[in-house]
């Protein structure tokens, strides 16, 4: 069998506060690379066609699909993952709350829902049920029926206001 | 007789977050596509692209060209490695379902079923190759309308066959005639059920390693019954059991989709053995709406017999399942129907009862169980016609149910339908429903709303679901399926509780169910008991993750074991204290005396035993690690009730419908842990709505086109088209096992169809309009309303 | 469900783009957000020999309100469109339509421009600004011109570009005083593409409007100006404004037909006028 003679490009970004050197593929996505190629496998793959928000990291401050950009485009950006986002402790509070709330059961959706609400409370302190539940709106859940995971982030709200 | 000792303030029935969700938070969850295996190879399956054709491969020398592809594999080629299979089952005699492979051979007969299959360097390149693959295909005309599939003159599913009736039966107790001649009042309605599919996040992922020298298969693979697959794979592909290994590590959902035996995943495995590589296939979105199991295609004409005083006498119901291509290997799609004709009417007492079933082959994708297995639509059939019943005789749909419940003195009892309904707390549930929701309120509230012009609808569903299915089920048809649970417990050293369990996880929290009952068991706190499940070679044989059973069958093996376990520490500390067995306890990983005072740690006797031996008296031979293998011997099934609530808002001008709240009210038995049943019963609830409003396998009525191929098409509830759902129990634990616990997994999906159903039309009812279709879109809302023709 | 494999490129001036998308001709496709064109790439619906992409080149984001003009860049994100307040002072209506646009990581990252070019007949953004009179300035190696959005939709994905042209900006007259401006839509699930939009401005004499703008999406398979219903929504009133929705030439599908578009816009446009009674 002979090597595939994929096309490639060098990249230079900040991923998780590290800089980071990679070869990847041109039609490789973000999320595949980072979780195939740099092996932080927090972000997941749900839908590939930007329905489902598995997927979602964080790239120069804003959360966005990472199967519908591209790898080669976080050269020179800052990329922020589920993992990177753990260690920072910048989402601790939410953490704990879908931990304590149950807002998760099997747990593919919730680093990207976790990184999406995070988004939202940067934003908006105080958040109602029904504005919770728009900026999750591009975040499916199977498992719960979002109602705990509505809870578990005006938990973290509350935490973070106290 | 169960020991049913519990004791006082344990663990079991606490709400306890579950400890494995930490790493899930944290971004450290091992899903099967989260590893790798050194050499893997990346498999792409070539499906066919029409829903029935004849094809020949003509070329496949281009694709194996292509620098980084190392197979193209055809069932020729793997054939000699795999076995076919053909769905049978004593419990549906003269099934039809022909021989299946791994790859299709000569004919495809339903849209995205394999034909070939790309070994290469990456998925990209599988991809690249699947398009230099040269195919013929001659597309033959395929059936997709359930309605029609069992009409002469449509052409049949498959070559040779004389008509697509797959299989067919009547059953039902009592004289139906007569119950109808004599009634009051007949209610009838004809129900459509579209085709609804399971949408786990985590799509159906396998890495299989075949080791040629140890002759050994590897199989990492997203499964809700890793047992079930090495029973399987070692049949499949004529290997001894212990040389196959299944490992389901963390499992991004199941529902039922994850349950069967799937042609690509065999495929992957015969793909392993025949390069003697890993192979690894993530079944992308695309493959997953096409070629997961679907469920729930039924067309059901139904009617009820009621007496003068409201009483229901009878039920006629006669259904016509969409099979799909196949009956689903191994547990056949039927089970399906069978399930929707033993639910109708369960709630309730009635004396006569007749199910007529058909079973029609499509060339659509095989359905199979998925949550709730058939429930939704017994139940939707059953609620509605009560409430068309209740209308009627203009009197209060909850009046109505309250009257037909079946007693609580009545039970055991086994009804027409051949449902045997035991413990079942309808009085008591509709007492806590009532307090729940609070209805004089709730009602003045819809008053209010209605009073501003507001078109709003209440609706209630009663709900009866077999849960925990017992050995017999599966046993009589001759399927090897197992409804037995195994559970090891060791007493570590450090005097540490692990356990390995054959009930699996994903998603729905029986590991931490089963580390409350080990706990309470043995006497340890939670957080001194490990629970490792998913692994073949780590947990015994058993029954994995279906049918609500981990907490009643999984649990009481947990609960044996750890009972077991310690009998033998009690035994070993007397022996060492000088003392007898029941003048001591174990708390809180201490053993205790009668008094309660602590004589020693758990740690200090473990040491002892596994460190210091020669300390122990002669004779003593302390059996630290103990294992309990548990059946239900009675009850086939087990069965729990509850009560639903649906209140909704139809915009009569869009046809759009807004589930404003929802209640629930469930008798699953012994909580071992509400905090995660309540989840549970939201989850499925909000299932259930995407059901009832949204979700829909849809089919071009031309050519059979599979329309519904994208998350763009297929709708699923998302966070702001899912209401609030409020939970509340009764508790009436199964007398028949040392917990009590029945199944909690499935009950809200099985009645929140029929309660939104019910609401859609409590809030049209007015406009003269009715609806008998799932799901409730605005193009169905419109036609009821006469806004839009009626289709055709 | 990966790409097919494509060759890319990323120019760091606009001159660059335009000379490669100049080269390739019809075998280049701009990346822009990639909301649009990354799933039909991970689809292999698209299948461009090159990416273009144009987000290193700088200015093409601008947002400025000048002269009663307010001007966009095409490649502005929908998130920082709906957050600006030069476009809520200027053209509220897409703010507006903007919040029926998909879900929040699809704005971060969608570009205004992007959803013009690919010009889905149920998007949104076509709508507003065919509503709003805007003029979208197009670049190619060979110069710029000026489209009227009226005239730069052609049917469903296609449009007045040509093969190496691109948007640059969108150009929109700031509202004007008295005007009011409504973004309503029919869709299954919020964030969904339009079962029927609405995109409507109007200035009222009294109870009577006086002028009216309507642009639909989601009902034809190119969006116009509805010249035949403003017209008769100025002289005889919403009824027969929905009267002359008869002979929209409406999209029909295997779920909702033409004559269930129809009527959503009829809906639609009773209560966008009802709303500013």
């Amino acid at each position: 069998m002979e090597l595939p003679d994929e096309s490639t490009a060098d990249i230079a970004c900040i991923l998780n506060g590290e800089p980071i050197r990679a070869r990847v593929p041109l039609r490789q996505n973000l999320v595949d690379w980072l979780r195939h190629g740099v092996g932080l496998t927090g972000s997941h793959v749900g839908c590939e066609h930007g329905v489902c928000g598995a997927c979602h990291v964080q790239v120069d401050g804003v959360v966005v699909r990472g199967c519908l950009m591209l790898a080669v485009q976080a050269d020179r950006a800052t990329v922020e993952t589920i993992e990177g986002a753990t260690s920072s402790g910048r989402i601790r509070a939410l953490q704990d709350a879908f931990f304590n709330r149950a807002a998760l059961q099997c747990g593919f959706c919730t680093p990207g829902m976790l990184l999406q609400a995070a988004e939202l409370l940067a934003k908006n302190s105080d958040p109602t049920r029904e504005e919770i539940r728009q900026a999750l709106s591009g975040n499916y859940c199977r498992c719960t029926g979002y109602h705990a995971i509505v809870d578990a982030v005006q938990a973290a709200a509350a935490s973070l206001r106290a | 007789m169960p020991d049913t000792a519990l004791p006082p303030d344990g663990w079991i029935g606490r709400p306890m977050p579950r400890a494995a969700t930490r790493r899930l938070i944290e971004g450290r969850g091992r899903y099967t596509d989260d590893n790798a295996a050194k050499g893997e190879l990346h498999a792409a399956f070539l499906r066919s692209p029409f829903p029935h054709a004849a094809f020949r491969i003509t070329g496949c020398d281009a694709a194996r060209a292509l620098p980084g592809v190392r197979a193209v594999l055809t069932a020729e080629d793997l054939a000699p490695f795999c076995r076919s299979w053909r769905t049978q089952s004593l419990a549906f005699p003269g099934l039809v379902s022909p021989e299946q492979g791994p790859l299709a051979r000569d004919r495809a007969v339903y849209q995205g079923e394999p034909v070939a299959l790309v070994l290469a360097a990456s998925r990209a390149v599988a991809e690249d190759a699947l398009e230099l693959v040269g195919v013929e295909w001659n597309e033959l005309p395929a059936v997709t309308d359930v309605a029609h599939a069992l009409d002469a003159g449509t052409p049949p599913v498959h070559q040779g066959l004389s008509s697509n009736l797959a299989w067919r039966t009547e059953f039902g107790e009592g004289d139906v005639e007569a119950a109808f001649a004599k009634a009051a009042l007949v209610v009838e309605e004809r129900f459509t059920f579209t085709r609804h599919t399971g949408v786990p996040l985590e799509a159906r992922s396998v890495l299989a390693t075949y080791d040629p020298a140890a002759e050994a298969l590897e199989v990492r693979m997203s499964h809700q019954i890793p047992h079930q697959m090495q029973v399987h794979l070692a049949e499949l592909l004529d290997l001894p059991m212990g040389r196959v290994r299944v490992i389901a590590g963390d499992v991004g959902g199941g529902f039922g989709i994850k349950m069967h035996v799937y042609p690509d995943e065999v495929a992957v495995c015969a793909a392993s053995r025949l390069t003697g590589r890993p192979v690894r296939y993530v079944c992308d979105r695309i493959e997953a709406l096409m070629a997961d199991i679907h469920a729930r295609e039924h067309v059901v004409q139904a009617r009820m017999a009621v007496d003068a005083e409201g009483r229901i006498l009878a039920f006629d119901v006669d259904d016509i399942q969409g099979l799909g291509a196949y009956s689903i290997y191994p547990r056949s799609s039927t089970v399906e129907a069978m399930s929707v004709l033993r639910t109708v009417g369960a709630p309730y007492h009635f004396s006569a009862y007749r199910a007529r079933l058909r079973c029609a082959l499509q060339n659509k994708v095989p359905t199979g169980q998925y949550r709730s297995v058939g429930h939704p639509i017994g139940c939707a059939t059953t609620e509605r016609l009560v409430d068309l019943a209740a209308a009627a005789r203009g009197e209060d749909p909850l009046e109505f149910r309250r009257r037909n419940f079946l007693p609580e003195a009545m039970m055991p009892w086994t009804n027409p339908a051949g449902g045997r309904m035991a413990e079942l707390s309808h009085t008591a549930t509709l007492a806590e429903f009532e307090r729940l929701l609070d209805l004089p309120k709730l009602r003045a509230e819809v008053a209010a709303m209605r009073a501003e012009g507001r078109c709003v609808g209440l609706g209630f569903s009663a709900v009866v679901e077999y849960t925990a299915s017992g050995p017999a089920a599966y046993g009589r048809a001759g399927v090897p399926v197992a409804a037995m649970d195994t559970v090891v417990v060791t007493l570590e050293p450090t005097g540490d509780v692990v356990a390995r369990a054959s009930v699996a996880e994903i998603g729905q929290g029986i590991q931490q169910g089963i580390v409350q009952v080990v706990a309470d068991a043995v006497g340890v706190p939670p957080s001194r008991v490990t629970i490792h499940t998913g692994d073949t070679a780590n947990a015994p044989h058993g029954g994995g993750a279906w049918a609500s059973r981990g907490a009643a069958i999984g649990g009481e093996a947990a609960w044996g074991a750890g009972r077991k376990l310690q009998a033998e520490i009690l035994k070993t500390a007397a022996a060492l204290l000088q003392s007898t067995p029941d003048a001591l306890d174990v708390r809180d990983g201490q053993v205790v005396d009668a008094k309660g005072t602590p004589r020693m740690s758990l740690a200090e006797l473990a040491s002892t035993v596994f460190f210091r031996g020669h300390e122990l008296p002669g004779g003593v031979q302390p059996q630290f690690t103990a294992t309990h293998q548990f059946r239900r011997e009675e009850d086939l099934f087990l069965t729990t009730n509850g009560l639903q609530a649906s209140l909704v808002e139809v915009d009569p001008d869009t046809g759009l419908v807004t589930p404003l709240r929802h209640w629930v009210v469930g008798d699953c038995g012994r909580l071992l842990n509400p905090l995660l049943v309540d989840e549970q019963v939201r989850g499925g609830v909000v299932q259930g709505i995407g059901e009832a409003l949204l979700e829909a396998c849809r089919y071009d009525p031309g050519n059979g086109q599979f329309l519904t191929g994208t998350l763009a098409d297929y709708l699923l509830p998302m966070a702001d088209n899912a209401p609030d759902v409020t939970v509340g129990h009764v508790e009436t634990p199964y007398s028949g096992s040392a917990l009590g616990a029945k199944g909690a997994g499935e009950a809200g999906t099985c009645g929140a169809p029929a309660a939104v159903l019910n609401a859609v039309n409590d809030a049209l009812g007015s406009r003269g309009a009715r609806i008998s279709e799932l799901p409730v879109t605005p193009t169905v809302i419109l036609r009821a309303l006469g806004t839009l023709e009626a289709a055709e | 469900m990966k790409p097919a494999r494509f060759d890319y490129a990323c120019p760091g001036t606009l001159g660059g783009a335009l000379a490669l998308l100049a080269e390739q001709g019809p075998e280049a496709s701009i990346l822009a957000g990639g909301q649009s064109l990354m799933p039909m790439l991970n689809l292999r619906m698209a299948r461009p020999a090159l990416l273009v992409d144009i987000n290193r080149i700088p200015g093409l984001d601008a947002i400025t309100l000048l002269d009663g003009v307010l001007t966009i860049g095409a490649r502005a994100r929908h998130a920082d469109v709906l957050t600006s307040p030069l476009v809520q002072q200027a053209a509220p209506l897409l703010i507006q339509a903007l919040h029926h646009v998909a879900h929040p990581a699809i704005r971060n990252r969608g570009t205004l421009g992007g959803s013009l070019a690919l010009a889905d007949p149920a998007a949104e953004m076509p709508a507003c600004v065919t509503c709003l009179g805007a003029t979208l300035v197009l670049a190619s190696a060979s110069g710029e011109r000026r489209v009227p959005a009226a005239s730069f939709f052609l049917g469903v994905y296609a449009t007045a570009l040509e093969h190496g042209e691109m948007i640059l900006r969108v150009e929109i007259p700031a509202i004007r005083p008295g005007w009011i401006h409504a973004f309503l839509e029919v869709s299954r699930r919020h964030g969904d593409y339009a079962m029927a939009g609405l995109a409507l401005a109007i200035r009222r004499d009294g109870a009577h409007v006086a002028e009216a703008s309507i642009a639909l999406c989601g009902v034809e398979s190119a969006t116009r100006r509805q010249t035949e219903a403003e017209a008769a929504l100025v002289a005889r009133g919403v009824d027969a404004a929905c009267d002359r929705f008869a002979h929209l030439d409406a999209m029909g599908g295997a779920e909702i037909t033409a004559a269930h578009r129809i009527h959503l816009a009829r809906v639609l446009l009773r209560r966008a006028v009802g709303a500013q009674d």
